[in-house]
């Protein structure tokens, strides 16, 4: 069997395919023409193929976001790159206050289709302002969707899934992901796999061997997935612990009902997110699925963040602060006295 | 389209005074001076509103600026996406000559333009926006600029700021990427010299003219409150902005006649008599006579009429 394609490749790809088939689709955002093709390259080729429509912008983020609400405003349907996400903070206002919030504050809908991509994420050196995850940032705000890049699905139809909604949208990209290989046909390696439970393939499951009751589930986004496999993998191996690893492409609003059947019956369900501690993602998951499961609960929802400390830049100390594989590991041991 | 002007701008209220009295080169419409006073006795009709506490919220008056949208109005066409402001009221009735739909909005009645969610400051009607946050419609609007331009339907974004406004950095992304990328983007800058509490001479440094200069960007100033001369020397530039198209800004000095919401004018009486000695209101008054005095009672009785219909409305209701 050939290769599967590169994370970056199943996304460019889908970008050009959004842009083919739409005359409304422009893509902007700095350093994203060709040559250079986006810092991360996931751009590249695209401004040669449909030129006027992807567009290298200056470093004005903030401009950036509003052309984007202006474009979705006159009824196009742009796609805006982030260079590194955190710098999403420069463009806050424009999503916060008026591309969010236009699609309900004038008292009649007003759709805003666009996607702001966001590299995020460490692991890469980069230091304490080119390697965080935001998401939680932009929780909780009316009519704005986030959503994240995983190996598990593919990228032209999250893209579709995301315009299709007609409100803004932020696509989380952990950078570690775009060198890594899609995974398809329900394969990872071994005797790893997953599946798409809930049918609309939101949610994607990971197990070993089969989808059988498990000991726990590792409720993790695509940048954190493989590190959660890695974890139920060696769980598997060194404890006989049987795990189901989930993985959804949309973060917010929370898609619960497709989880509720493998949840119910785990021993432990963990929550593992990169992002520092306090006020998370996982949080989030974990109240509103208090709020269904209190009864069923076997024991508290286990939560796993980085440090509350900025991304150190040397790899030693940043390994640290961020999430690691045994990091989730441990976890699970822990809450399961394994 | 003049140069940019070296005026010792900002100031705290503008120095000089037009040069011609309105009216004086064209006679005034009988459609312009009822527009021109129906906002105005819109804007008198919300303050004494406000003041009998039937108002919830806050508002801001247009009073002494209502000139500026009257005169654009024939200007902008349906096409055109207008993006007004916190004080947008004026922009709101010179495009749609809708007293009820904004007095429902502002009230929270039925038949409100907005269901009663967005209020004084929020209103999406068709091409016409308006929101709260200063400096966010620029790069929106540059953004519908850019629709405009690939379209090549020859409308443009005409955005509505304020002197205030240009303390945003976000104004400076949009000039700057509305000049790189040569957009339809009409700049409609009142200057009233006062952001908030804050008069001018402490909130900008240099002009705005050295501001759009700085850009590259065209640039012409307006002193006049005669609508004819205000038309003849803008109409060339909206064309171009329209044609060529490339961006603009127009800088009307002007004045607050009001408080900057509700009782809330810290400004001494030499200033507030600045502002009225400038306003047009009293110079249409003596050239037009009793032609003007008619046409304020049929303004003043409309908007009355309106008052007493909408409040008698039931409550807006917003099926989200």
């Amino acid at each position: 069997m050939p290769e599967s394609e590169r994370v970056v490749t199943n996304l460019n790809r889908a970008l050009g395919a959004l842009l083919d088939k739409d005359q409304r689709v422009y893509v902007l955002g700095e350093d994203i023409g060709d040559p250079y093709g986006g810092a991360f390259k996931v751009t590249r080729g695209l401004s040669t193929r449909f030129p006027g429509r992807v567009l290298s912008t200056p470093i004005s983020e903030s401009a950036i976001a509003g052309v984007a609400g202006g474009l979705a405003l006159a009824g196009d349907r742009p796609v805006i790159e982030v260079m590194f996400g955190d710098f999403a903070g420069l463009c806050f206002d424009q999503l916060y206050n008026f591309a969010a919030k236009s699609v309900s504050m004038y008292g009649h809908r007003v759709p805003m289709p666009m996607i702001v991509r966001c590299p995020v994420g460490g692991n890469r050196g980069y230091g304490p302002t080119h390697s965080q995850n935001p998401q939680k940032h932009f929780i909780g705000i009316p009519n704005l969707s986030l959503w994240e890049l995983s190996p598990l699905h593919d990228n032209a139809v999250v893209l579709d899934r995301i315009m299709d909604r007609g409100e803004p949208a932020i696509l989380f990209e952990d950078k570690t992901l775009y060198s890594r290989r899609m995974h398809r046909d329900g394969v990872i390696s071994g005797p790893l796999r997953f599946d798409f439970p809930g049918g609309d393939g939101n949610w994607a499951r990971v197990y070993v061997g089969r989808p059988d009751p498990a000991d726990y589930v590792i409720i993790a986004p695509g940048g954190l997935a493989e590190r959660a496999w890695q974890a139920a993998a060696d769980l598997l191996v060194e404890h006989e612990l049987t795990g189901q690893v989930l993985v959804p492409s949309r973060l917010y609003p929370v898609d619960l009902e497709p989880l509720l059947p493998a949840v119910r019956d785990a021993g432990l369900i963990c929550i593992a997110e990169e992002g520092v501690t306090g006020g998370t993602w996982g949080a989030e998951v974990a109240n509103q699925l208090y709020g269904r499961l209190w009864a069923d609960l076997k024991r508290p929802i286990r939560l796993v963040s980085s440090a509350d400390s900025v991304i150190p830049t040397a790899p030693h100390l940043e390994r640290e602060v961020l999430v690691q594989s045994e990091t989730i590991y441990r976890a699970v041991c822990e809450a399961l006295d394994a | 389209m003049s140069e940019p002007v070296t005026a010792d701008l900002p100031r705290a209220v503008p120095a000089a005074r037009p040069a011609d009295q309105p009216g004086e080169r064209t006679a005034v419409s009988g459609e312009d001076l009822d527009l021109l006073l129906l906002i105005r006795s819109f804007e008198q009709a919300l303050l004494d509103l406000f003041s009998e506490g039937r108002l919830n919220g806050t508002t801001h008056s247009c009073l002494g600026q209502e000139h500026i949208p009257v005169a654009l109005r024939p200007l902008l066409g349906d096409a055109d996406h207008i993006f007004s402001n916190h004080r947008g009221h004026g922009h709101y009735l010179a495009r749609f000559g809708d007293p009820a739909g904004l007095l429902a909005e502002i009230m929270g009645r039925e038949g409100a333009v907005c269901n009663g969610v967005g209020g004084s400051q929020h209103i999406h009607r068709g091409r016409y926006l308006s929101t709260g946050v200063q400096g966010e419609s620029m790069p929106v609007g540059a953004g519908v600029a850019l629709h405009h331009k690939r379209s090549g339907d020859g409308g443009l974004a005409a955005v509505f700021i304020g002197d205030g406004t240009f303390g945003e950095g976000a104004v400076y992304e949009a000039l700057n990427l509305a000049q790189l990328w040569q957009l339809p983007l009409l700049v409609v800058v009142e200057n009233n010299g006062i952001a908030q509490s804050t008069p001018a001479s402490v909130h900008t440094a240099g002009t705005i003219a050295g501001r759009a200069a700085a850009f590259g960007v065209t640039y012409h100033h307006v002193d006049s409150v005669d609508l004819s001369e205000i038309r003849s020397a803008v109409a060339p530039l909206v064309r171009a902005v329209r044609e060529t198209p490339m961006p603009a800004v127009v800088e009307f000095s002007t004045v607050r006649l009001g408080p900057h919401s509700k009782g809330d004018d810290t400004r001494d009486s030499a200033a507030l008599a600045f502002a009225q000695d400038r306003d047009w209101y009293p110079r249409y008054r003596r050239l037009l006579g009793d032609r003007f005095d008619h046409a304020e009672g049929r303004q003043q009785a409309r908007v009355a009429d309106t008052v007493r219909a909408v409040a008698a409305r039931p409550p807006a209701r917003w099926d989200a």
